[in-house]
């Protein structure tokens, strides 16, 4: 059988990123292909490649034997390819129906919509995936689950080809995850190519035909998932020569610091409980959406858990705003620079000073020598390169905008410091960077907590490791345990090898 | 920042140009009495433009300055006719103001209105709680005692009292905003919302803090106005709000949020100033007034924005030296 759509030799670079390295892709029509990588593996890349989003460097794609370009994503939804995504990209003012035809709605003779096709025809397609819904709610009235009807609805109205499903069951309930197997299965009889993107191995052997493997940017392997068993896709997604080095450093743990117990928030976590010691880099894995980051949101005060305790020095602490975290000796350093890091209009010595202020102030009063003063202090033990503290945050490159956000955190010598994704979406240079630093604090006595999603950078860096699934810790891994395959097993829910 | 200070300094030299075309043919217009009168005249929108722009800094807007002005110099007109000496009456607007605005923060703050429509709608009560006081009542100058009124005219140092307080609360908030650490969070709270919870500011305060301060200048202005014209009614100062945050879009505060100076502010105002000074003496309508202050908004905003888009993602690495 020949491929609906088929990728060969496709390569894209960012600056200082090689995201795809001549990688292929195969889609056939009434097939289910799951596309399978740990957090940078290329799958989001590829994604935007098939939807026109970005141009790659190199490659071909073809559909239906002949070559296709899709320099825009109207390019490629007139081919016949439509995504639907992880948060689904549709507007919530407007109706189902005007979601469906939006951009290609049916005309009358005069040349406006026609608002009778409109809705006979959404009722029409949503019939055809077997949904009951009303054409004419508003979409920000409908769950999750409706949304993603609608965005099938749409795909199908363009009468798509290929349709690519980038982890839609990530934030459905049960019900809803079984509905979208039944829908799956339509598609499929209905003869449409589907691209299933997801981290979850139950859900790939329910409903895939077919598999892809990419790791690190590169194609690893294809095939039937009748071929394969769990511990050879794991094998497959994690099985990389370790080709970063991480700093090494004596093992110098001292006494607890931090004592988390009983943890639990309504909606995003439960029974989180673990113990952080000086001198001690404590990793927490698991996939996105596992809930690391809203433990550790909570613990810095920014929402607030609905049980449990904490405990600094064997005291009990309750943190109930940001500040106070920051007085408690707790910092956090957010995994989205841009949006909670750094404030790039104000320059560089202002931004380490911020959460300072109360320190290098006095009577409310700023001293700008004490600000410069802190500001040269920590931006030159970070080895951050700026042609003056003067200068806009927002003028530096992303490797030193982190700089001068952790800059920020440690000026306000903490006793423990929270690193969200710390090398997310940084060169190699900074990264090693940031990994020798974090080294050193620990060196200094620091405790160090490190949410991370790239396996390699969690086994390197962290003394121990917390493994989070669905809300909870489902393994605490140490010494010899600590290898990709643990992990990966213990992040998708799957049992422990033997 | 050099930037910002580029920009500033542009507009400083529009200023002296447009000040210096209306000297060609009228040479009075530059005598430093003139001068002085042009500066005096349009203190009120700089002491009013000074704390929007605060506001504006933080990511709101406070559409209820004028309403608030009026309310409090009406309320210092009645209380001067209730003998209140002048001593109570001032810090007394000054705290009604803050009380007013405080009611703007409060509403922005704890219930997350978005403050275009909290200051819309305290305008309106604003300005319908005088006519309630006075049911549409005006007093006069004759209803006012004479200290009452002479306050903003004695002349100190060849300058009435009005420029000095305006002067006074440009050298003031200058301060804060650049050397304290309320000041900062202005700035933080506007430019990067998130970041600034993270960095332990609380967003809300801060924001509330912000409308207190341009209550209490309204209600300042309230008693300068009121004392200046001698006369208080409802539909006094109707429609400043609009110069004022015209006065704050040309003089380069960021209508996003984050970005701006007193200076800036102060010299959006004054440039303001001098055209409704200079425009009458060259014998153009008011009409054009208009056009040309319109003109000069649109302009300034479309000089911020060709700025702001100059700088994007620096990719290159010999840019980033810059």
């Amino acid at each position: 059988m020949n491929p609906v759509l088929s990728l060969r030799g496709i390569s894209k670079s960012f600056p200082g990123v090689k995201a795809l390295s001549e990688v292929q892709l195969d889609l056939y029509a009434g097939q289910v292909t799951a596309l399978i990588g740990e957090n940078g593996a290329g799958k989001s890349t590829i994604v935007k490649v098939l939807t026109g989003v970005y141009q790659p460097d190199a490659g071909h794609i073809t559909m239906g034997g002949a070559e296709v370009q899709f320099p825009t994503a109207q390019a490629a939804s007139a081919a016949g390819v439509t995504a639907i995504h992880q948060e689904t990209v549709l507007f919530d003012e407007m109706t189902v129906a005007e979601n469906i035809w939006l951009g290609h709605a049916p005309r009358t003779r005069f040349g406006l919509i026609d608002r009778r096709a409109m809705r006979e025809g959404a009722v029409r397609l949503l019939e055809g995936i077997g949904a009951s819904l009303n054409p004419d709610l508003r979409l920000r009235d409908l769950g999750i689950a409706s949304k993603h009807l609608v965005a099938i609805a749409r795909a199908l109205s363009i009468d798509a080809r290929v349709v690519i499903m980038d982890e839609p069951t990530a934030a459905l309930s049960h019900k809803e995850i079984h509905e979208l197997y039944e829908l799956v299965e339509k598609l499929k009889a209905q003869g449409k190519a589907i691209l299933f993107i997801s981290h979850k191995f139950d859900e790939i052997f329910r409903i895939a035909d077919r598999y892809t493997v990419f790791r690190d940017g590169q194609f690893v392997g294809e095939g039937a998932m009748e071929d394969v068993t769990e511990g050879d896709l794991v094998q497959m997604m994690v099985g990389r020569s370790v080709d970063q080095i991480f700093p090494q450093r004596a093992r110098n743990i001292g006494p607890p610091v931090l004592t988390v117990s009983g943890y639990s928030h309504p909606t995003e976590f439960a029974d989180i409980g673990f113990t952080l010691h000086r001198g001690e880099i404590l990793g927490f894995y698991g996939l996105v959406g596992a809930g690391r980051s809203e433990v550790m949101q909570a613990l810095f005060g920014i929402t607030k858990p609905s049980k449990g305790a904490t405990r600094i020095d064997d005291q009990v602490r309750v943190i109930r705003s940001t500040s106070e975290a920051i007085a408690a000796g707790i910092v956090y350093v957010p995994e989205d620079r841009g949006k909670q890091g750094a404030v790039k209009g104000l320059p560089i010595f202002q931004n380490v000073t911020l959460p300072s202020l109360p320190r290098t102030s006095r009577a409310g009063f700023l001293r700008l020598a004490e600000e410069f003063r802190l500001a040269r202090e920590y931006t030159q033990r970070l080895d951050l390169r700026a042609a003056s503290l003067d200068q806009d945050v927002g003028l530096l490159s992303g490797g030193n905008q982190q700089k001068v956000v952790i800059a920020k955190w440690l000026a306000t010598k903490p006793r423990v410091i929270i690193l969200d994704e710390p090398t997310k979406g940084i060169d190699i240079g900074s990264k090693a960077a940031v990994h020798e630093f974090m080294a050193e604090l620990a060196a200094e006595g620091l405790a160090v907590m490190m949410v991370s999603s790239e396996i390699p950078e969690v086994l390197g860096m962290s003394d121990r490791v917390i493994v989070m699934r669905e809300g909870r810790i489902v393994d605490e891994v140490t010494g010899e345990r600590m290898t990709p395959e643990v992990l990966v097993r213990a992040a998708a829910g799957l049992a422990v090898a033997a | 920042m050099s930037l910002l200070r580029s920009r500033e300094a542009l507009l400083a030299l529009a200023i002296l140009v447009l000040i210096g075309v209306v000297a060609a043919r009228f040479p009075a217009f530059v005598r430093p009495a003139n001068l002085a009168n042009v500066f005096n005249d349009t203190s009120p929108l700089i002491i009013l433009a000074i704390g929007q722009m605060i506001v504006i800094l933080t990511k709101c807007i406070d559409l209820s300055v004028a309403a608030n002005l009026a309310l409090c110099g009406m309320v210092a007109a009645l209380m001067n006719g209730a003998g209140v000496p002048l001593a109570l009456i001032l810090p007394g607007v000054i705290l009604l103001g803050a009380v007013l605005g405080a009611v703007n923060g409060v509403l922005v703050w704890k219930l997350g209105i978005p403050s275009i429509v909290v200051t819309l709608g305290t305008m309106t009560i604003f300005r319908g709680s005088i006519f309630l006081m006075t049911g549409g009542q005006w007093v006069n100058a004759h209803q006012m005692s004479d200290a009452f009124k002479a306050l903003p005219r004695t002349v100190l140092l060849g300058l009435p009292v009005m420029s000095w307080m305006a002067i006074a609360l440009i050298v003031l908030f200058t301060v804060v905003l650049t050397r304290t650490a309320l000041g900062r969070s202005f700035y933080a709270v506007g430019d990067n919302p998130h970041a600034a919870v993270y960095a332990g500011i609380n967003v809300g305060r801060t924001q509330f803090a912000a409308f207190v301060i341009s209550g209490a200048l309204a209600g300042l202005a309230g008693y300068l106005w009121v004392a200046r014209y001698a006369v208080a009614y409802v539909d006094i100062a109707g429609g400043f709000e609009l110069d004022v945050v015209a006065a704050c879009v040309i003089g380069g505060i960021a209508i996003a949020g984050g970005a701006g100076t007193v200076t800036g502010a102060v010299l959006g105002a004054l440039f303001l100033g001098v055209i409704k000074n200079a425009l009458p003496v060259v014998g153009i309508s008011p009409f054009w007034q208009m056009a040309i202050s319109g003109a000069a908004i649109v302009l300034a905003v479309t000089f911020n924005a060709t700025q702001s888009r100059a700088s994007g993602r620096i990719i290159l690495k010999s840019a980033e030296a810059r």
